[in-house]
């Protein structure tokens, strides 16, 4: 019979300066700390120079994938945002 | 004999002995994520033996490798001290041996770093950040068992009553702490002892422990003498090794 | 160059042997990656005002698309799904103790390092599958329970002993060879959580079945002990690795709506012959015989006849009747049950803290 839960921590890492922190799974910790180490030990291990949030879950609110149109920035409309819409003319390097 | 080749051999008896022990508690921690850290900090203790235990049978020049030392030596030729080849006991006992553990080594590695031998001193730097993270473990948990309920408090302070005596074996100055010393080999631990004993007490306060007055110290371990414990532990972890006598694995 | 402590891996080819053929399954496992992340980037828009849930679910699984946490989704795919996450979280926990047996008494200190590594990444393997399963809306202390209790299962191949050293290489080879080609499909399966974390456990597991193999290799080319202690395992490990996939199509009971919900990809079947015809030419390079005289290959099919597992055992097992069964789950029981004043110590302790700040506030 399980006794008091371990409350669930989400964990974002960002791997490398200049990347953004990615999610990458959740764990169960008691508190921050503790929650902290075991992010390091389970979704880095313990690599250097890796970056780690880790975020209570109750305090995500999340929006639902079915919220309709208006809830977004439709960016599918606004095409010329992404970069694969431009095609690079050739023999252009580094864009 | 070579003081390099007997502090190799000392170093990488506490941790190999630590290892052995830690590794006990795989699929039987109080958490899965405890399980994953307890393993980690259990191959990090091996991997320090091995690097240790592999110079000193190359500086012995016997032909021992770091497997002929580990698994064909009685316990009388075994250099770790006491404290490591304790029995787990309960959650508490492991945190109390790991904490005090990991705070002399740690401060051991840091200093090892400046050796005039050049292998300790790579070794050294290599394995004092693992033994921060130890260290750094092992005191959230003190904190946490000895401030959490009044079962863990109970608990957590009857595992340093009892693994407190066993710590000034850590710290004894003998023949070869002197002379390693002196060839800057390697700083003697109770050079150490007063930053180890601020650092531990900071730690026990805060998570309202006590401990216990110095009298009783027992030590042996760095002359072969060891407990009852270790040759069980060296029967389980050898066996299989011996049964085979010369194999490759 | 300091061989490696543990911030490197541990894992090394070092013997000089070819290395079997996984039948590309790792670069099966990046293309599944590469898929999902091209998948992503189609995007199917989302459903509009009056959009039938059910119809999107649909089209959105037959697009080869995911389905993600908080997508509506039918009631059954979602128990399966738990069902099935849930098994395997609990597998690769009581997978931790027949492995863990060998630590202790680990014939070399390298071996024992690879062995602590293989069994630390077990443990978070069912983390990582444990949190999968809490996105469909379950804890895990529940499903915890649940296994405790005996109402969810774990893969049967964990009730059967580790009496020597070499049944550590055969599980690595063998137990972890098929847990891989079952797995391999699943980095493609429609629910995100699920291939996603199992992306990332194929990437790892693929190791473990190479140290498995290094281990057998060592011992058929070793001493006349050690070989007859290799054969010796894979006389025992053989037929109950073919059982893992589960019993015979015409008999499986939960497969065809996993077929059509994309949780399931390949028949058990086809992933059993599949395994066979990998372990067939890797067994020749050990030097191993698999212990099946009617083992042979067949021209037409390209394929290995064999003979199949006894499928009534392995019903047996599954019911409980297994060598281990009850060691195992007593096992566990007594590990959670000692550890329960260490997590409410913590617990406690961060209730503690938590009102000390607000005080201080």
């Amino acid at each position: 019979m399980s006794r008091q839960q371990w409350p669930l921590w989400e964990v974002f890492v960002r791997a490398r300066r200049g990347l953004s922190h990615t999610h990458v799974g959740s764990l169960h910790a008691p508190d921050a700390e503790l929650a902290l180490r075991n992010a390091r030990d389970l979704y880095t291990r313990r690599q250097e120079g890796v970056s780690i949030w880790v975020v209570p879950a109750t305090a995500i609110t999340a929006s639902s994938p079915d919220e309709k149109d208006a809830f977004f920035d439709p960016a599918a409309d606004k095409v010329y945002r992404h970069p694969t819409f431009y095609e690079v003319p050739e023999g252009v390097a580094h864009l | 004999m070579n003081p390099t080749y007997a502090l190799a051999l000392r170093h990488g008896d506490d941790a190999l002995i630590a290892a052995q022990r830690l590794g006990e508690w795989v699929a039987r921690a109080p958490e899965l994520e405890e399980d994953v850290a307890l393993a980690n900090i259990a191959l990090d203790q091996l991997g320090a033996a091995r690097l240790l235990l592999s110079y000193a049978g190359e500086l012995e020049g016997a032909g021992r490798d770091e497997d002929a030392l580990a698994y064909l030596r009685d316990d009388r030729e075994f250099r770790n001290c006491l404290l490591v080849e304790l029995p787990n006991g309960d959650f508490a006992v492991t945190i109390a041996k790991l904490f005090f553990l990991a705070a002399y080594q740690r401060r051991f590695y840091e200093r090892l770093c400046s050796s005039t031998d050049a292998r300790l001193a790579a070794i050294g730097a290599k394995a004092r950040k693992e033994s921060a993270y130890h260290l750094d473990h092992a005191a959230l948990w003190v904190l946490r068992l000895g401030d959490g309920t009044a079962e863990s408090h109970r608990r957590m302070q009857a595992a340093v009553d009892e693994i407190w005596p066993y710590t000034h074996e850590l710290f004894a100055a003998d023949e070869l702490t002197r002379q390693a010393e002196e060839q800057g080999l390697a700083v003697a631990s109770h050079t150490f002892r007063p930053e180890w004993l601020a650092e531990v007490d900071a730690v026990l306060a805060e998570a309202t422990l006590r401990r216990p007055d110095d009298n009783w110290a027992p030590g042996g371990g760095r002359d072969g003498l060891h407990t009852e414990h270790l040759s069980y532990l060296l029967a389980e972890m050898q066996v299989l090794h011996r049964a085979h006598p010369g194999a490759r694995w | 160059m300091l061989p490696s402590c543990n911030t490197c891996p541990v894992y090394g080819n070092d013997f000089g042997i070819e290395t079997p053929d996984d039948g590309g399954l790792l670069r099966q496992v990046e293309a599944a990656e590469e898929e999902l992340r091209h998948a992503a980037g189609r995007g199917l828009g989302a459903p509009l005002a009056d959009t039938d849930l059910q119809e999107y679910f649909d089209r959105v699984v037959g697009a080869d698309q995911k389905i993600e946490p908080r997508d509506w989704m039918p009631e059954a795919y979602r128990r399966t799904l738990i069902r099935q996450i849930a098994q395997h979280a609990h597998s690769e926990i009581i997978g931790m103790q027949p492995e863990g047996n060998w630590i202790s008494r680990a014939p070399s200190l390298k071996r024992k390092a690879i062995l602590l590594a293989k069994v630390q990444d077990e443990a978070g393997h069912g983390l990582y599958l444990y949190a999968a399963a809490e996105t469909l809306g379950i804890s895990r202390d529940e499903l915890v329970d649940l296994l405790l209790a005996g109402k969810q299962k774990y893969s049967s191949i964990f009730n059967y002993p580790t009496l020597t050293w070499a049944d550590v290489g055969a599980i690595g080879w063998l137990v972890d060879g098929a847990a891989i080609v079952n797995q391999v499909p699943l980095c493609r399966c429609s629910y995100g959580p699920y291939a996603r974390a199992m992306i990332r456990v194929c990437k790892e597991e693929s190791f473990h079945q190479r140290q498995g193999y290094e281990i057998l290799h060592t011992l058929s080319h070793g001493t006349e002990a050690q070989k007859a202690m290799a054969q010796d395992a894979i006389n025992r490990w053989w037929y109950p690795s073919l059982a893992m996939f589960g019993p015979p199509d015409t008999d499986s009971t939960h497969s065809a709506k996993s077929m059509a919900w994309k949780i399931k990809r390949f028949s058990n079947d086809e992933l059993r012959q599949r395994f066979v015809d990998m372990c067939v030419g890797q067994a020749e390079i050990l030097g191993l015989t698999l212990p099946d005289p009617g083992l042979r290959f067949n021209e037409e099919r390209q394929s290995y006849d064999f003979t199949q597992p006894d499928y009534d055992e392995l019903m047996r097992v599954i019911a409980g009747e297994g060598p281990c069964n009850r060691q195992r789950i007593d096992h566990r029981r007594a590990a959670h049950a000692e550890g329960a004043w260490v997590r409410e110590a913590a617990a406690a302790y961060a209730a503690k803290q938590h009102q000390r700040l607000e005080v201080a506030a």
